[in-house]
């Protein structure tokens, strides 16, 4: 990358939010015109994080397109440096953008079809966004908990407004949990910035900053819950199923997707990254409550009905797996997590898209009451399948490349883990082979002979998104190189 | 000219200016009110000389900016006075142009109300800069004195009466014990002015200890009842309720602002040598006034009632920086004050705008406002989510810096329930929120618009909050020159 790209790092969250400020100043019944912007928007956005991914150039700086403007400083307690609007991605970030930006485009897409308070919709899904990217992009722990927190405070009124079933009670749980987790976020960032005593949020210089041992290991459980809430991390992970069940689509695409991603890459931002020996200290925990989740969501969504339920318990488990990655402290296990963390935000965002498609015509989503689908909506049925298998594991998918990479660094590590990583694995194929032969084959239930196949906006997003798996899963090294190289490199107490 | 003991003293009357200003223009407004037939007045005619008079103010408030120096010996003209001075003039001026429709609806006695309001500001402007403890105590009673008629001055409606009564009876008690602390303090420490009371604490007080202590709890006791902190808060939601919305928003902005500015004078300057003494009082009372405050807001169905309890929350927030008072903390309380007024003016005058319209306050009736006024739904949003911290708002950006000051300051414990507490408040912020959103109107459902000076005064509050939130720089260089001659 060069020095210039930091204006694509800006340019990445702020996109969104200037595209937030311009929705407010158009009349919501200018419904094309919002459709055109928000067109517009996405494929910059999506356009923008792409140059961001291939520009990382994986034999460079840790940090690349690094630039810093000042913002507030020698004032009050904050010193020369203080709090700076400062930018850089490494190889995981850059990674996290390229997700971001894949999974915006069909979110957006497939919610022009929302009649109720379009415009209103699309300004809290932005300023959500630019959260998101923001805090991917952000090097300054200021503005990277500020933006971290601008992705979720939308959230409630998102799902309150516009989701469905018990929608007031899903946003409610979902925004008091996270909330609650910041609550432990806020004091360690309070407690590092004392402790380290420069008068700066800036997080490179933070990261030089060799901490007292006792401190990391007292602050970093703080980060790792406090973040681990926001990526399901059994057993605070109550909120996601009931949270992303309720959600719109695009919401749920957006937050199982993305979101959830945001605290695993807090864990490793404000967790591994400041608090080394901290990090190394609990990364035992960190493997049992992510086998845990992997295991625990894996069999509760054995017992669901409800498809988006099934697929909220999957996005437990599946972040389980991250966790496993991480807490194993090597290269392989640390790559397979954060791959884990792009392929199941992409597949997750294509599960949820298809199931609202079909929510949307159907209004109901109980796996029961369906049945030889494949017959009546064939290329809905052709993407779950896609989706399906990914999550599954299949060679050839996504999936397959993040899981291998996780279990062979598992087996490094905690063999019985691997063991136990493995047979989640075959659990999922369960409960996903389960759905396929109730709900798609078998003899068709001809109350859904009115049901029409998924919409042209439906289908480019979805195409989108199993493109984005099959590539992923064909072709790895773009990812892996990048990955693999900044954690080698820069991840402390990471072994081979 | 000198004094009794022989002191030189500085008589330059324009280190009053401001205060004189506001005075003059309040007693202008008495008259012009009782010759309003005579002159012929139209009903924008006393809210416009009273913006005027403030406007005076606040310009000669300015041309103090950076200076030091005494009027005889009895108000520090400085930095810190000169902020809390623009800051009281700009908070009446809102209210009066926010709420000038409500006063001539539904006040009882318009000029009164206005003069008060007036002397009210002028009593706040010297608490901020009294350098004598007499001085100090006669501003806070102009101040309150004003405040308890303009409690009961709503028409049509007895909650005014009762609330006022409520006020002027604990009201009394407090100053009662102020003023008997005070007393206690000067036997301590030999004199009433600032200066020499610090030299007097300083010099030691073992042989004095009970004394002080007494002095210190009147003190703190007496003080903790104006700024409404638990257990002295008793008569905040019923005054909050049963006042004229403005005056609830004055209360909340300019009461509770000038209450710190005394406290900031007060235990950064003559008191901090007996920091010991204090301080655990002070912390012990940040804890109950948040926990307590943010606790009981969760049952409240009056959006008064709720603010009036989120405020004591918000007291507690404040008062954590009194307990680890230095001058890091002091800038970071200033920058969280400021926030914190912004905030509460824009939801105050977002409230009057909807009282104009539909004469209730009731939570429940704020259903389906998303629909018929977008806009005010928007500015009641933004300003809940700003006093529950929420990013990109004022109280995300005050709060932070406030709570890390704390911290740095080594009351990590008193933050962590801070943020337990400020977490609670959001529960109770967004069932305000829920209604406006989620819920169909009820009854009227067309759309209505607010009045030209409603929109005035809710547009510059809403762009400040979005301001201090995204770029608050300016605000926090302010706060920080303000609070440096309190530690020079």
């Amino acid at each position: 990358m060069v020095e210039n790209d930091a204006y694509a790092l800006l340019a990445v969250f702020l996109i969104p939010l200037g595209t937030a400020v311009l929705l407010m100043l158009v009349p919501s019944r200018e419904r094309s015109l919002i459709i055109a912007v928000t067109a517009a928007s996405s494929l910059a956005m999506f356009a923008v994080s792409l140059y961001v991914f291939l520009a990382y150039d994986f034999n460079g700086d840790q940090f690349q397109g690094v630039k810093a403007w000042s913002y507030m400083n020698d004032i009050g307690l904050l010193g020369e440096e203080g709090i700076q609007l400062k930018v850089g991605v490494d190889g995981i970030a850059a990674a996290m953008v390229l997700l971001t930006g894949i999974v915006i485009v069909p979110g957006t897409w497939v919610s022009w079809k929302i009649q109720d308070r379009m415009k209103d919709f699309f300004i809290l899904l932005y300023i959500l966004t630019a959260g998101v990217f923001g805090t991917f992009v952000m090097l300054d722990m200021f503005l990277w908990f500020l933006l971290y927190e601008t992705a979720l405070l939308p959230m409630y009124l998102l799902i309150a407004v516009w989701g469905s079933t018990r929608k007031e009670y899903g946003a409610m749980k979902l925004m008091m949990m996270l909330l609650a987790g910041s609550i432990l976020i806020f004091t360690a960032i309070f407690a590092i910035y004392t402790e380290a005593g420069l008068g700066s949020f800036d997080l490179v210089d933070l990261y030089a900053v060799d901490f007292d041992e006792d401190f990391q290991k007292l602050y970093f459980p703080l980060v790792a819950v406090g973040c681990g809430i926001l990526a399901a991390m059994f057993p605070f992970h109550s909120w996601s199923p009931d949270g992303h069940a309720s959600a719109p689509t695009a919401v749920s695409m957006l937050h199982a997707g993305v979101l959830m991603k945001l605290g695993a890459f807090g864990i490793i931002r404000l967790g591994f990254q400041m608090m080394p020996e901290g990090g190394e200290f609990w990364a035992p925990a960190l493997i049992v409550l992510g086998i845990t989740a992997a295991l625990y969501g894996a069999v509760s969504a054995l017992r669901q009905d409800d498809m988006k339920l099934m697929t909220g318990f999957s996005s437990v488990s599946h972040m389980g797996y991250v966790m496993v990655g991480l807490g194993t402290m090597n290269v392989i296990g640390w790559t397979g997590a954060v791959l884990q963390m792009f392929a199941h935000g992409i597949m997750t965002a294509l599960f949820f898209l298809l199931i609202g498609a079909m929510y949307d015509q159907a209004h109901n989503r109980d796996i029961p009451n369906f049945s030889g689908m494949a017959k009546q909506m064939p290329i809905w049925t052709v993407f779950f399948v896609i989706a399906g298998l990914a999550s599954l594991g299949l060679p050839g998918m996504s999936g397959f490349v993040a899981e291998v990479h996780i279990f062979i660094g598992a087996f490094r590590a905690y063999p019985v883990v691997g063991g136990l990583a493995v047979l989640t694995a075959a659990i999922t194929a369960t409960y996903l082979l389960r759905m396929f032969s109730q709900a798609f084959f078998g003899e068709f239930n001809p109350r859904w002979s009115e049901l029409k196949e998924i919409t042209y906006a439906e289908r480019a997003g979805a195409t989108v998104l199993a493109g984005t798996i099959l590539f992923l899963g064909l072709w790895p090294s773009p990812w892996v190189d990048r990955i693999a190289t900044t954690i080698e490199t820069t991840i402390p107490g990471v072994t081979l | 000219m000198t004094d009794i003991l022989g002191n030189d003293l500085n008589l330059q009357y324009e280190l009053l200016g401001p205060e004189i200003a506001v005075a003059v223009t309040a007693m202008l407004v008495l008259f012009a009110d009782a010759f309003r037939k005579e002159l012929n007045l139209g009903r924008f005619a006393l809210p416009a000389l009273s913006v005027v008079g403030l406007v005076i103010a606040l310009i000669l408030s300015a041309l103090w900016i950076d200076e030091n120096e005494d009027f005889a010996r009895l108000v520090q003209v400085d930095n810190f006075t000169t902020f809390f001075r623009i800051l009281f003039a700009a908070v009446t001026i809102v209210v009066i142009v926010g709420s000038h429709e409500y006063v001539s609806k539904h006040v009882s006695h318009v000029g009164e109300f206005y003069s008060l309001l007036l002397f009210s500001t002028a009593g706040a402007m010297l608490m901020a800069g009294a350098r004598d403890l007499l001085t100090a105590y006669l501003a806070i009673e102009v101040m309150s004195f004003s405040l308890y008629i303009l409690v009961s001055q709503t028409r049509n409606d007895t909650r005014g009466g009762e609330a006022s009564l409520k006020y002027v009876l604990l009201g009394g008690v407090a100053s009662a014990m102020l003023l008997y602390g005070l007393s206690f303090i000067y036997g301590v420490a030999g004199s009433t002015q600032y200066s020499e009371i610090a030299a007097g604490l300083a010099n030691g007080t073992s042989d004095v200890e009970l004394p002080l202590l007494l002095g210190l709890a009147l003190v703190v006791a007496g003080l903790g009842f104006k700024a409404s902190a638990v257990p002295f808060h008793m008569w905040t939601p019923d005054a909050y309720e049963g006042a004229p919305i403005p005056i609830t928003a004055y209360l909340s902005a300019t009461s509770k602002a000038a209450t710190f500015a005394l406290l900031l004078r007060w235990f950064a300057g003559p008191l901090l040598p007996a920091i010991d003494d204090w301080q655990w009082m002070v912390s012990a009372i940040a804890v109950a006034t948040m926990v307590v405050g943010n606790l009981v807001a969760l049952q409240q169905t009056n959006i008064k009632r709720l603010l009036a309890y989120s405020s004591i929350g918000q007291v507690g927030f404040m008062l954590m920086a009194i307990t680890a008072i230095s001058d890091e903390t002091g800038s970071a309380l200033l920058l969280h004050l400021t926030g914190y007024v912004i905030t509460n003016l824009a939801l105050f005058m977002a409230v009057v705008a909807f009282y104009n319209r539909t004469g209730t306050e009731e939570i429940a009736d704020f259903r389906g406002l998303a629909q018929t006024n977008p806009y005010l739904a928007l500015v009641i949003t933004v300003g809940l989510f700003s006093l529950a911290g929420m990013p990109l708002l004022a109280g995300f950006l005050t709060k932070f810096i406030l709570f890390q000051s704390v911290v740095s300051a080594g009351f990590t414990w008193l933050v962590v329930i801070a943020l337990v507490a400020s977490t609670v408040s959001l529960y109770y912020y967004l069932q305000v929120i829920r209604h406006m959103y989620l819920y169909e109107p009820e009854g009227d459902t067309s759309r209505w618009r607010l009045t030209p000076t409603g929109y005035l005064a809710t547009g510059a509050l809403f762009i400040g909050v979005v301001w201090v939130g995204i770029y608050a720089t300016p605000f926090y260089t302010v706060a920080d020159r303000a609070i440096a001659p309190l530690f020079a």
